[in-house]
Parts: structure tokens; sequence; C-alpha cells
């Protein structure tokens, strides 16, 4: 009896301290961190066009979007969110940007936590585009709180920068006020095919071993399908659960069907166990090109295993494009550091770029006005240090990123014997010849 | 496809199901003792490869001497647990045991999450690999599968030739006798539940040798021990060793002939089948 009484008072307490708690956590909203200076408090309603000719009427715009600051996207998120505040503090530094009747206009951020949660995504941005009257949106990270967002910014006819977000599906839709920083999914491998048909012509089986993901999965038919296009045999395909760890079945049935490259993969885990599970069993492929997991520092971590591993990424620190808008990539790196003391990954440089993308297009519209700065994304075809960026227009994928491609890392060694990251792909940002075969 | 691969399937398959067996025995010993569904099987796998990466990566200890210390952490802590929670709710209901075992997994899971996130690991340890003509076989698996048939002798050395070993056989075969015969059962049930946890810490220390995890990884392996618990019979370890080489032999040979995502499918219909045709598991079992 004194048991179940005990039992019954524990889980009470348990019950009451926890509905506490929960109440402590209702979240708040969150003004962006220093991007701005305080005193320059946004009017709520319309600015008045510039009256006075001789004083430049500065305007306070308001670029409203939702961090991940908790949940399982965490890490990604805060990252992109910290490559966004940089560019907003730097062109808010920079003077703003000036519009064709000479107003000056800054940036100033409104954000919330949206938990990684899409339910939460949508009810916060349609409160950032009624109650807090954002002038333009950016995407949270990932595909799907991008798409969660999207639908919202299409309602209530907000422009809105998708960042962080690969897949196709949002720009499928009809929608035309959304517009993608990144390489689409779809694009993740062919790029490796490309290098690998530069390197060696002669090299015509091909094994697609993938997770089973929506990502990946779509990856891999895109891959297949352009794989089949350019002439290559697939000798095998075949997906493995997320969360495999033990790859000898599989690398035992790509070794009965003899490719000669291997591309596929899915997200970090399995992506560095796939890899040194390879090596260890020596499977003797020329060219192995791998999603998500190469283009992270910690991929090295198997050793050996990791050398000739190809992967693509978004970007990359080393990635040495043309800039003739924005700053160079040393420069970007070097801010990035100096803000936040650590090397950015290409999520930092994605969060960036949606303001980049946004300054440019309201700097070529000289206006505010959503038609005037919607027509200046779909004319926009620049080069940055985030590498090209152009548009889909048409209205089956309007929106869709076609300019940008990914660049092809590969683990290679330096000099001393240390395993480093080298750009081989595309040749106009290489930082080193692709070691090629392999094994 | 040809004979050797069909030869490599088969050994991969063979020596990784040799370690799902150890961390199936774990699981077996401590039902087979106490009747306790032990749910922090998982998390205490999960604290064997921690400790090995952690002693691997900051100070260079070889992971098998590493796997060492993670037995004896495993031992204590399995102690631990058995007087923290398992003690006092042994005599109610089933139900009463499985939820403060695993109250002990969501504190220990919690714990690992916090202090090393759910990031993916990698002890980055490799020993090379031996070829004999067209076949090769990663080192660490092959010293883990000797490592294991190691501790598998060892423990039933143990339980049928030394005094503490023959007194946990006795309070698995009938408690009030064995009581009543003067057999400490308290102490004994702590050091089977410490053995248990020892086994699962010690797979999960030679699975952090070849494979990369997450805090959350010993879940996979604890599933796995149950369909092993059920394919060997639940209550004897040496059917835990063979229920592990049947499942690692399914998971080497399957995939050649379909895809490997079927693989659970079969598996799983087989947990149902057994538990409807033989419940009791292939080697009996103890009622």
């Amino acid at each position: 009896m004194f048991k179940k009484h005990f039992l019954f008072t524990v889980l009470t307490l348990l019950m009451v301290v926890s509905l506490a708690l929960a109440g402590c956590a209702a979240p708040a909203a969150t003004q962006a961190p220093a991007a701005e200076a305080p005193a320059a408090e946004a009017p709520a309603a319309e600015a008045p066009a510039a009256e006075a000719p001789a004083a430049a009427a500065e305007k306070m715009v308001t670029i409203g979007f939702t961090a991940s600051l908790t949940g399982k996207l965490n890490v990604e998120s805060t990252r992109q969110n910290n490559g966004l505040n940089l560019w907003m503090q730097q062109v808010n530094d920079a003077g703003g940007v000036k519009l064709a009747d000479g107003t000056v206009v800054k940036f100033q951020s409104k954000f919330y936590d949206d938990e990684s949660n899409k339910d939460r995504v949508q009810e916060l941005y349609t409160k950032l585009a009624i109650e807090d009257n954002a002038d333009f949106l950016i995407s949270p990270y990932s595909s799907g709180l991008a798409d969660a967002a999207a639908v919202i910014a299409e309602q209530y006819g907000k422009i809105m920068i998708t960042t962080g977000a690969a897949s196709e599906g949002t720009y499928q839709k009809g929608y035309t006020l959304v517009y993608q920083t990144y390489t689409p999914a779809g694009r993740y491998l062919t790029g490796s095919l490309d290098l690998l048909a530069s390197l060696d012509a002669n090299v015509k089986k091909i094994a697609i071993v993938h997770e089973n993901d929506k990502f990946s999965t779509d990856v891999a038919n895109a891959l297949e399908a352009y794989a089949t296009a350019q002439g290559y045999e697939i000798v095998l395909r075949e997906g493995y659960d997320s969360g495999t760890t033990d790859f000898a079945p599989i690398i035992n049935k790509i070794e009965a069907a003899a490719p000669e490259a291997v591309l596929g993969g899915g997200h970090f885990a399995d992506g560095q166990q796939f890899a040194k599970s390879m090596s260890e069993k020596s499977l003797a492929v020329k060219f192995i090109s791998l999603l998500v997991a190469p283009p992270e520092p910690t991929f090295a971590e198997i050793g050996d295993a990791a050398l000739g591993i190809v992967g693509p990424s978004q970007w990359e620190p080393l990635a040495a494009f043309p800039a003739d808008f924005g700053p160079t990539g040393a420069e970007f790196v070097e801010a990035y550091k100096a803000a936040y003391g650590e090397e950015p990954s290409y999520h930092g440089a994605g969060g960036y770029m949606a303001g980049l993308i946004l300054q440019k297009a309201i700097e070529s519209a000289g206006s505010l006005d959503t038609e005037a700065v919607k027509a200046a994304l779909d004319a926009i075809d620049m080069t940055t240090f985030f590498g090209k960026i152009k548009f889909d227009v048409t209205p089956e994928s309007h929106g869709l990123q076609i300019g940008h491609e990914m660049v092809y890392v590969q683990w290679q060694k330096d000099s001393a014997g240390a395993l480093v990251k080298q750009v081989v792909w595309p040749s106009a940002g290489k930082t080193a010849e692709s070691l090629f075969p392999i094994r | 496809m040809n004979f050797f691969t069909l030869l490599t399937a088969l050994i991969d398959g063979l020596l990784i199901g040799v370690v799902y067996g150890i961390a199936a025995m774990g699981l077996n010993l401590i039902w087979g003792v106490m009747r306790v569904i032990n749910l922090a099987h998982g998390a205490l796998i999960a604290m064997g490869m921690f400790t090995v990466y952690l002693l691997y990566s900051n100070f260079g200890l070889n992971p098998y001497l590493a796997l060492l210390l993670a037995a004896v952490l495993g031992l204590l802590m399995g102690m631990l647990i058995y007087f923290v929670a398992i003690k006092r709710v042994q005599n109610a209901p089933y139900l009463s045991t499985l939820l403060a075992t695993f109250a002990v997994n969501m504190i220990l899971i919690g714990l690992g999450t916090a202090a090393f996130t759910t990031t993916p690991r990698d002890s980055g340890f490799s020993i090379g690999s031996l070829s004999l003509g067209p076949i090769t076989l990663q080192g660490t698996r092959l010293v883990a599968a000797f490592v294991t048939l190691a501790v598998t002798g060892t423990l039933y050395f143990f339980l049928y030739r030394t005094i503490p070993g023959k007194h946990i056989r006795a309070v698995s075969n009938n408690r009030a006798a064995a009581e009543l015969m003067g057999i400490p059962s308290v102490r004994v049930m702590a050091l089977s539940f410490g053995i248990g946890a020892m086994l699962a810490a010690i797979a999960g220390a030679l699975i952090a040798t070849f494979f990369s995890f997450t805090v959350l990884s010993g879940d996979v392996y604890q599933q796995k021990s149950f369909i092993i618990g059920v394919l060997g019979g639940l209550g004897n370890p040496l059917g835990a060793l063979l229920g592990g080489l049947i499942l690692g032999v399914l998971e080497g040979l399957l995939p050649l002939a379909m895809p490997n995502t079927w693989v659970p499918v079969i598996e799983f219909g087989l947990f149902i089948f057994i538990l409807l045709v033989k419940p009791s598991g292939l080697l009996g079992g103890k009622k």
C-alpha cells in the first residue's frame, strides 16, 4: 500500500515539475542580436518617400525568418543563421542599400525559433507576414521546413529566398515568389559523373548504392537517368536502410557485380561507414563518390579509408570563384571566422547568400516594391563567392536554382602526408588535380 | 556470383554473428536468472562503445585494452543499476521491472546525449585486413570474433566450474531453494546483472572497433538481441550464441539474393515464426 502511494506521489510530482518546465519554455520572439543599429527603429507603416531631397531618408527593412535554435536541425540551422546575420551586419555597416529615389535602406531581422518543427514553421511565418509585417522572408533550414514556409510566403505575397533547401519539389507547385539558393538535389551526383567522364572515358560500369530516404533516392533516380543517357551501364542499383552500419553484405554484392565506379551514399554516418568498409574490404573500384559525408571535416576520422573519396558540396571555403558581386571567398571566410571563431561550412555560406541575393535584387530594382524586386530576381545572373546564381523563370519550375553548380571535393594527401580536402570539380574552381584511379 | 562471393558473405556473417551473440547473451543471462527484461541493455552497449572510443581517441589506449576497462565498468554499472533500480521492484509484476530498466535507459541515454550529443562517432581504429586468395576479411572483425569466443568460454567455465557461477545457476533454477541452502540470492543476482551488463559493454566495445556509432546506436543491437534471444531460447546463453550466428549468416547471405532492405522483414518474420511454433527457442531454454 505504502509503495503504491509513494509511486503515485512521485508520478504526480514529476507531472507538476514537467508542466512547470513546459510553461517556462513558452516561445518568445527573438530579435537578432547586434545585427542592426538599435537607434533606427523601423516605422511600422510604409515609409514616406523622400520629401526633403537634401537629406537622404533612411528606411528600415524587416527580414523575417525562423531558425531551428532547438531540435534536430539545430547545428546546421544555427550556422545558416550566423551567415545571414553576418551579411546583415556587413551591409548595414557599409551604409545600407541606396534606392532609385535616394532612400537608404538598412536591414533588421525578426526571427523565431521553429523548434525544427514543420507546424511551428507555418504558424510563425504567418505571424511574420501578418503581425510583424516582414518586408521579405528567408526560409528556415532544410527542404521540409522550407517547403512548409514557402506556401505561406506565396499566400501572403511575400518574396522568399530559400536556403539550406535542395529539394526540387517546392518550385514545381506553381509558386512565383520563392527563389532557391542551393543547387537542386537532382544535380548532386551528376557532376561526379561528369568528373569521372573527364578522367577516364573508358569507365562505363557503375554501381549506384544509396540510402533509402527521400533525398538520397531522389538523387539516385536523377543520377540513374543521367547515367543511362550518357551511355553508362548500371551493374547494380541497391538501396540500404537509414541507420545501416554493417556494409559488408552490400560490399560483397557490389564485388559480385564488378563495377568500375561506385556512386551513392546518403548522409554522414552511413557514408562514413560505407567508405571505411569499402577500404577495409579492398573493394577494387577506380572511383567512389558519396553524398553529404565527404565535405564534412570529421569524415577524415576514418583515416586512409577517406583517401580518394569524392563528394559534392554546395560550397567550399577553398573554391575560388571570381565574384562579380559581394565579397570574395577569402573575404567571406575571414569575416565569418572573425565573427564566429570557426571556419564557415556551406550552411553558413548559404545563409549569407540568401541575404546577398536579396541585396542584389533590391539594388537592381532600386525599389522595395515586391513586383520590381521579383522582376530583378528573375533577371539575376551573377557570380558570387558561392558560385553562379540564376533562377528558372518558366512557370513549371519558377524560382528553381539553375545557375549554381555543386563543387566536388576529394580527400587527398598533402606533402606532409596529412589528409586534406581539395576541390577537384568543376575545373573553374578546382584547387588540385583528381587522384585517379583511387585503387 | 561465384563460390568465393558466397564464402566471403558466409564468413562475414559468422564473424558479425558472434558479436551479436555476446550482446544477446547478456540480455539472456539477466532474464534467465531474475526474469527481468533489461531495456537498458542498449544504453550499456553504447556505454561500452564510448568507453573504447574516448580512451582510444583521447589517450591512444589500444581498443582491446580499453575493452577490459569497459568490461569492468560494465560490471560495476550493472551492479549499481541492480541495487538502485531493480532490487526493490524485482518481486513486483514484470511491468515494474520493465519500466525500471526503461527509466534507467532513458537516464543513461539522456546523460549520454547531453555529454556527447547524437553526432556519429568513429574510433578510426583499423588493423588492416586479411586476404586469403579472393577472400578479404576485416581484421577488427576477426579479432572481435575471437574475443567473443574467449569470453563465451570463460563465461561457461565461470558458470559451471566456480562457486559463484554455481550460485548463479542455482538461483536461476530455483531462487527459494537456493536461499534455503544459504546462497545469498541478492548478491548473486547483483552479480548476474553485473555480468549481463558487462557482456553488453564488451559487445559495444567490440562493435566500436569496426562500426561508427552514436549515443543511440545501442538500440539496434538491443533489438537484435531480442530476436536472437527468442531464436536461441531465452535463458540459455549458448542458445544466444547460436541465435547470433544464425542472424549474422542471414544478414550476410540474404542480400546476395534480394535487395538488402528485405533482410529485416525476413529476420522479424522468423522471429514471429519461432514464437508461433517453438516459443521456447531452438535450444529450449528453461521454464
